[in-house]
């Protein structure tokens, strides 16, 4: 195959334009793209004090450095989420008067084992572990 | 000689003859005309939205004298704005109400060119750069809400930019950039500013050139029954006839704006907490309602892919036909011309509808 010479040197000038926009375009991106921020890995949090929570009720604690939610159902037990919804990001809450978990933002439920019960949530919440040790209320990943 | 005002301008007038083609300038406006008729009125709002964008650009400027845009800070200098700096109210209220009414402006424009098929051949490309000048301004609608970081932005927030997350591929690493991070935190607050503040006013006044630029080039569109009737074809001089009308709209859009920012400032809300849950009877601003609303009917599921997912997938259909009706419609076929006007007016009372319920939800 004969390559005309013309063809070679638009070959050579194109791949160096092109080299050369990557090498421009290349730290801009990994510029806009910001490091990994170092998170302490949280194993367990202590999230509230038995009597803190009245049954049929929920608060928000941290779990590292996001939100989460716990729960103290109507019969008194507990139990634990992340509290980002899976639809659009935003933070739930307990709603007392439906004993179930909500989203305001477009109106989503959970059932109080996380479940999508309602509205456009697609998945279930991060469920947590809980334990008790003496009158405080831990919260663990779940193992 | 004497040096009365009237010499001392004729003298500046020689001056700037001697050097520029004064002379050309004031022929080609001597002769720009605008049509005249039944839809005359729709033409005035290209220039009441850019009218609208200079007051955004003025009071911008100012509140930047005294915002910080800090997570830490940002909510304190527009509460500082509001209530300590002398007329912040009202120029944080011009700004906010200015931005709405541009935006509702600019809907306005956009569909009397629509409905006066004034997109068709030769104004493809006014049509294109129209397209990105509303596409820009929603992005300074939505860039401007998160900066006084209160609650209700910091959740509106969050919720658009999970959603542009949710574009197959380049969805993630779109969101992770904007919000500078996987969550919406402190460190997206300066990517917000840098980009309502120097970005998008750049790209913004870049295509203004171009939509005036072509406009000028081919004149503004005609009524389509002048063709075929040339003897009722009715124009009046730019300067000054229209552009005394155009100026006296602009003086009462400005009225309009001043009664509207002093008796309903713009208000502030609390202050946003990463730890809190969203509030009950959260709604983002009025042009995103309808977008709001309608993925609010979607349900869990459609199929194998999400609701949300389904929901983008047809608005992003129905925009991408919109863009493209200079090419759908290019005015041989009356049926698609008819197919196309229908579809205008379902958009308009599908959006509407929509606003609406979003609104009294």
């Amino acid at each position: 195959m004969k390559f005309e010479r013309r063809t070679i040197v638009n070959w050579f000038v194109g791949g160096s334009a092109a080299a050369w926009l990557g090498s421009v375009i290349h730290p801009i991106v990994r510029f806009l793209m910001p490091p990994p921020e170092q998170e302490a890995a949280v194993s367990s949090v202590k999230a509230a004090t038995l009597t803190e929570l009245q049954p049929n009720s929920g608060k928000i604690f941290k779990f590292g450095a996001k939100p989460a939610l716990l729960v103290r159902r109507p019969d008194g037990t507990f139990s634990a989420f992340m509290a980002k919804c899976t639809h659009l990001d935003c933070i739930v809450q307990y709603r007392a008067d439906k004993e179930r978990i909500w989203c305001a933002c477009h109106n989503g439920f959970y059932d109080l084992n996380g479940t999508n019960v309602a509205g456009p949530p697609p998945r279930p919440l991060d469920a947590l572990e809980v334990h008790m040790q003496g009158d405080d209320v831990y919260v663990t990943r779940k193992s | 000689m004497s040096t009365s005002p009237e010499n001392r301008d004729r003298a500046f007038l020689a001056w700037l003859k001697d050097r520029y083609p004064i002379t050309q300038f004031a022929e080609w406006a001597e002769h720009k005309t605008v049509p005249v008729g039944r839809n005359a009125f729709w033409y005035y709002f290209g220039g009441i939205t850019l009218f609208l964008f200079l007051i955004q650009v003025g009071t911008g400027i100012m509140l930047m004298f005294y915002y910080k845009g800090s997570a830490d800070t940002a909510f304190e200098s527009v509460r500082f704005i509001s209530a300590k700096v002398p007329f912040g109210w009202l120029v944080r209220s011009v700004h906010a109400w200015s931005a709405n009414l541009m935006i509702l402006s600019v809907f306005i424009h956009m569909f009397s060119v629509f409905f006066m098929r004034a997109y068709r051949k030769p104004r493809e490309l006014t049509w294109l750069s129209g397209i990105v000048l509303l596409a820009l301004l929603l992005g300074f609608g939505f860039s401007g809400y998160l900066l006084p970081w209160n609650e209700l932005a910091f959740f509106a927030t969050k919720v658009g930019t999970d959603i542009i997350g949710v574009i197959p591929v380049i969805g993630e690493p779109i969101m992770y950039v904007l919000r500078g991070g996987e969550e919406v935190t402190g460190s997206t607050l300066p990517r917000f500013f840098a980009l309502h503040v120097a970005l998008f006013p750049a790209l913004l006044t870049i295509f203004i050139a171009a939509h005036l630029f072509f406009i000028q080039l081919q004149g503004i569109h005609e009524p389509e029954v002048w063709q075929e009737q040339p003897e009722k074809r009715k124009t009046m001089p730019f300067f000054p006839h229209f552009f005394a009308r155009e100026m006296l709209l602009w003086l009462i859009t400005l009225n309009i704006l001043a009664v509207l920012a002093v008796f309903f400032p713009a208000e502030l809300g609390v202050k946003a907490d990463p730890f809190s849950p969203a509030p009950a009877g959260i709604k983002p601003e009025w042009y995103f309602l309808a977008t709001f609303e309608f993925l609010k009917y979607m349900p869990a599921h459609v199929g194998p892919i999400e609701g949300e997912q389904f929901g983008l997938l047809l608005i992003s259909i129905g925009f991408l036909v919109w863009v493209l009706v200079p090419w759908i419609d290019r005015g041989r076929h009356p049926t698609i011309t008819k197919i196309v006007m229908a579809a205008g007016v379902l958009i308009l009372v599908f959006l509407s509808i929509m606003t609406y319920l979003g609104w009294a939800a």
